[in-house]
């Protein structure tokens, strides 16, 4: 029953690595570029949800809904000013102007707010601690039903968004020739800017989800980064549904591995990680050639 | 006079090379226009650069009379000048309509969509929910010319009609682009096969390094002095700034 459990809880922690990794997922697939800052933008996301949830003395999902328009537009801002910049200089470039975005957010963030840990949990009231008790030892807690919920409802509407609206076709045949789409009309640039932007506001999705969930300072945007890496990476880069699995075994994987002893849970994490990219897919994964 | 697309001293090149040098050329509407010349005689980078596809050195292109030098490729389509590319570029994951429908998305008002399309390409029908990338090399031709008519263009470039295409392909792709032309199309292609270039162009203008050696209604011209002018014959006993022709002469 103990197994049953954590495979359980796994499945809902990977909801939230799956929100985590969606847009990390969507700018590589779009633009070839990884994001290293995803985290760090996760972390401003539950910050602006702490500061509105505070100051208004709102609950933290209404404090979401003005937060999330913010995002949207500073991830347009962030292509524009500087993604659109680096790309322009090589694949290279973005991978070290992102490392840059989130040395210069998480120093930020520390001036403003202090390293103090923050948490949005005692916030939301019951939600965040009830649970619906299946057995004496198998529970289902609200929140992770909430957080996957939001995740596969997050990655369905951005799939049907890729496959059955006009912007996403226009991402799609951006993503596979971006010469050829400017030939046809198709702006790269201001794509590649709404992308970016869908991206960072999933992003702090994502990040208020963590702060309900658990605690986060301005330091928590690599941990929740490399989670997010790996869920893509186990996954397949680029596909959606993919995410979402990659982010549920990544999270059965920590659960099952803190099961057998709490310190083991990221490194078992870490080990079906690196399993999968040493597998004949991993290969698959690591060959594939980044051209934009 | 100046035409619907009106090209004055242009100059592009790759590095150090001058693929195009100081070309004037104009385009009249309803005009069908085949650029023919050599390999490497500067026809794809002339097209490419119209199309904003590769920058130009020097010169002015204007489309209507207006100055597109400077503008990217995606505000010339929308001006209604749209390049059919070498090698076809269809978008390979999609099916054949989603590479329809992503240019028709921003299209100018006009006559084309999907349907006209389809109509005007029969053979592209059966093949409507079909990858791209899963075509003959016809089929993505053909793909390839409607995905450009969707932005209902006013001046349509076609790089290479028929290169790597069986002879039955040409032949489907030809008859479809009658069919345009009948609707008084203009259109600029480059066409590797002579006979096929004379027998659908009005007006046909020759390349050779960089440069137009013969400009001529297709009317008024014989396919031996085009042959001629592409192989550079002419210029051999009477120009001296060919660097080949020290080399022609020993041999």
């Amino acid at each position: 029953m103990n197994w049953i459990n954590a495979i359980v809880q796994g499945v809902f922690l990977g909801g939230l690595y799956a929100l985590f990794a969606c847009g990390l997922s969507l700018m590589f697939g779009v633009m070839r570029i990884i994001n290293l800052a995803h985290g760090d933008l996760a972390v401003i996301g539950a910050f602006g949800v702490w500061v509105v949830a505070t100051q208004a003395h709102l609950s933290p999902f209404i404090a979401l809904l003005p937060v999330l328009p913010v995002m949207l537009l500073l991830g347009y801002l962030l292509h524009r000013t500087v993604l659109a910049r680096s790309l322009r200089s090589g694949p290279l470039t973005p991978l070290l102007t992102t490392f840059g975005v989130s040395i210069v957010i998480q120093n930020a963030l520390l001036q403003i707010f202090s390293p103090d840990v923050h948490s949005l949990g005692s916030l939301t009231g019951s939600i965040s601690t009830s649970s619906w008790r299946v057995t004496s030892e198998l529970s289902v807690p609200y929140l992770g039903v909430l957080i996957l919920a939001v995740a596969v409802l997050l990655l369905g509407s951005l799939q049907f968004t890729l496959q059955y609206t006009g912007f996403g076709r226009e991402m799609r045949a951006t993503a596979q020739d971006p010469e050829a789409a400017a030939l046809v009309g198709v702006p790269a640039s201001s794509v590649y800017a709404r992308a970016t932007a869908i991206a960072v506001a999933t992003a702090a999705l994502a990040g208020a989800f963590l702060a309900i969930h658990s605690t986060f300072d301005p330091s928590s945007g690599p941990t929740q980064l490399i989670f997010a890496f790996e869920a893509v990476v186990i996954g397949g880069l680029g596909s959606l549904w993919g995410t979402l699995l990659g982010g549920i075994v990544l999270g059965i994987a920590q659960t099952i591995g803190a099961t057998v002893d709490p310190q083991y849970s990221i490194l078992t994490g870490h080990l079906v990680f690196l399993v999968i990219l040493a597998s004949p897919r991993g290969r698959f994964v690591a060959n594939r050639s980044a051209a934009a | 006079m100046s035409g619907l697309l009106q090209v004055d001293n242009l100059v592009a090149g790759h590095g150090l090379l001058q693929a195009v040098r100081e070309v004037s050329l104009s385009v009249t509407e309803g005009e069908v226009l085949a650029l023919v010349g050599a390999n490497g005689a500067g026809k794809s980078t002339l097209l490419r650069t119209i199309s904003g596809a590769h920058p130009a050195a020097r010169g002015i292109i204007r489309l209507d009379g207006l100055d597109i030098t400077d503008l990217p490729p995606h505000r010339r389509v929308a001006r209604g000048l749209v390049l059919v590319p070498e090698g076809r570029k269809l978008f390979p994951e999609m099916t054949v309509e989603e590479n329809l429908l992503v240019a028709g998305r921003r299209a100018r008002p006009g006559q084309w969509n999907v349907d006209a399309v389809l109509n005007a390409f029969p053979m592209l029908k059966p093949l409507r929910r079909k990858r791209a990338a899963n075509l003959s090399g016809g089929e993505q031709q053909a793909t390839s010319i409607g995905r450009a008519l969707m932005t209902n263009p006013r001046v349509l470039l076609i790089d290479e009609v028929s290169l790597g295409l069986a002879p039955v392909a040409v032949d489907a792709v030809y008859e479809s682009l009658q069919t345009l032309t009948r609707n008084g199309a203009t259109l600029v292609i480059v066409e590797q096969d002579l006979q096929r270039a004379l027998s659908v162009a009005n007006r046909v203008v020759c390349m050779l390094e960089g440069r137009i050696v013969l400009e001529s209604a297709t009317a008024a011209v014989t396919r031996e002095q085009v042959t001629e002018a592409y192989f550079g014959l002419a210029r051999i006993n009477n120009s001296s700034a060919n660097p080949n022709q020290a080399l022609l002469k020993r041999k």
